[in-house]
């Protein structure tokens, strides 16, 4: 495996990247939507085309919690050589075709089986939660400062109709993570079905806002050529209406399961990040910096290598150009209990991860019990203030609640 | 000769001759003169105000 050797002043640095080639999970997962139609087409029996599901959500919890989490850092003075190899960046670019194959393959199965309408089902869905994570694969392509790389999300995320992403996570979520005003930070007290209708036409308004002033200033019309969220669209147009052509009308909700299962994967990975928190608003009227407590973190090991490191999310917001293979964990962040796959299906029962989550994001060492210092719904500050405000003078609700958390952590 | 400025974050550049292209700034455009509300375009995370002067 790989070394890298840094001759410094204090003597010589060497570290082997361990996960190197574990990344090509992160490759080959966007095509996971094959390995049930695999299963159905040497079965014969469609009930295969739930194993992508079973994958996900079944086995990926349990490998999160078997395998457990990895705390390695690359040393600092090797950042610089690790995001200068350009295996890494390869990898990334390389998923995009293939979530067009997962796409194409899906579509193709749905569209010439004659299955039966919970067949297309599986498929549409299976094929939306692969091309969410193209969502991420745009996500860590879009970050990055080379044009291939840019021009690379914009297609990837044409798959899942999404093309709006880039321009609204790096220039507005990024700017607003963890306050009220940001549509893509859930809080308090919120479910995920309530924030989905927040997060996701908040999501476009913002995007197409910012691309706007963009356009404004280059003397261009919103609707020109230049609009890049109207290119991606347009791939996506493209893509789609020749699916539509090719396997018939069975497309239209085929396609809309697709895309909504995948704008889904986004809105929990949103909804999970950074549940409830808040920065402080400064002297100036700024925000205060994000800092590593603003979001939630997982080490664990199995969906952070499917996910590009996503997981470590922290220092994703400190220095969002920073390359995955590079992104650190720090001690003394927020941290979840499991990785997203499992606490995606957690987020889908509300009352289940706010007894989950609530206490846990009250016990945070930066907001100690006080729900001031939470994003909480609005309409539900009143109810979750009386529950967990301390009383006077005494340990309040909240302070128990924490203290409990902490005990049972110990 | 204008004047360059550097994102402490990311080391993003803007060099006022240049100006950038992409988001808007003719060249010669002052980095003073950008807007308040002025987010590194390559990070977002550092404002205006974060900006430092480099040699040009």
């Amino acid at each position: 495996m790989k070394q890298y050797t840094l001759a410094t002043n204090s003597g010589e640095i060497t570290y082997t990247d361990r996960k190197r080639y574990l990344w090509l999970a992160s490759l080959f997962y966007a095509l996971f939507p094959f390995v049930g139609i695999g299963a159905h087409a040497l079965s014969g029996n469609e009930l295969w085309l739930a194993l992508p599901l079973f994958i996900a959500y079944g086995m990926g919890p349990v490998l999160d919690w078997w395998l457990g989490e990895d705390e390695n850092n690359p040393p600092e003075e090797i950042v610089p050589l690790l995001e200068e190899d350009p295996y890494y960046r390869t990898l990334t670019m390389l998923t995009v075709p293939l979530h067009f194959a997962s796409l194409l393959g899906a579509a193709y199965w749905a569209g010439t089986q004659n299955l039966s309408w919970w067949g297309v089902l599986l498929l549409a869905v299976s094929a939306g939660i692969a091309n969410g994570l193209g969502i991420n694969t745009g996500h860590e392509l879009g970050h990055k400062k080379t044009q291939l790389e840019r021009n690379l999300a914009k297609i990837v995320l044409a798959v899942p109709a999404y093309g709006h992403f880039c321009i609204e996570h790096n220039r507005g979520h990024h700017r607003d993570v963890a306050t009220p005003e940001d549509p893509a930070s859930s809080r308090m007290g919120e479910s995920i079905y309530k924030f989905a209708r927040r997060e996701i036409p908040g999501a476009f308004r913002r995007a197409w806002a910012v691309e706007d002033e963009r356009l404004t200033r280059k003397g261009l019309s919103v609707w020109s050529w230049e609009n890049e969220i109207l290119q991606s669209y347009a791939v996506t147009f493209a893509v789609q209406i020749s699916l539509i052509a090719a396997f018939g009308w069975i497309m239209l909700p085929f396609l809309a399961i697709h895309n909504f299962l995948a704008w889904w994967q986004l809105t929990s990975a949103n909804y999970v990040e950074h549940y409830g928190l808040l920065r402080q608003k400064e002297a100036s009227g700024r925000y205060e910096r994000c800092q590593p407590h603003h979001s939630w973190n997982s080490n664990h090991k199995y969906t952070n290598l499917v996910l590009f490191h996503l997981e470590r999310h922290s220092d994703h917001h400190a220095h969002p150009t920073r390359r995955y293979q590079s992104l650190r964990n720090f001690e003394d962040v927020p941290r979840l209990p499991n990785g997203y796959n499992g606490m995606f299906p957690l987020a889908y029962v509300p009352p289940l991860w706010f007894k989950v989550m609530d206490p846990r994001l009250l016990a945070l060492p930066h907001i100690d019990g006080d729900i001031t210092k939470v994003n909480v719904d609005p309409d539900e500050k009143e109810r979750l203030y009386e529950k967990y405000a301390p009383a006077a003078g005494s340990d309040g609700g909240a302070e128990n609640e924490a203290e409990e958390l902490t005990n049972e952590a110990a | 000769m204008g004047k360059v400025f550097q994102c402490p974050d990311c080391g993003y550049q803007y060099d006022e001759d240049l100006g950038d292209e992409h988001e808007g700034y003719a060249p010669g455009t002052a980095f003073e003169s950008l807007s308040d509300d002025f987010v590194c375009p390559d990070c977002s995370v550092r404002y205006k105000e974060d900006f430092e002067e480099v040699a040009s």
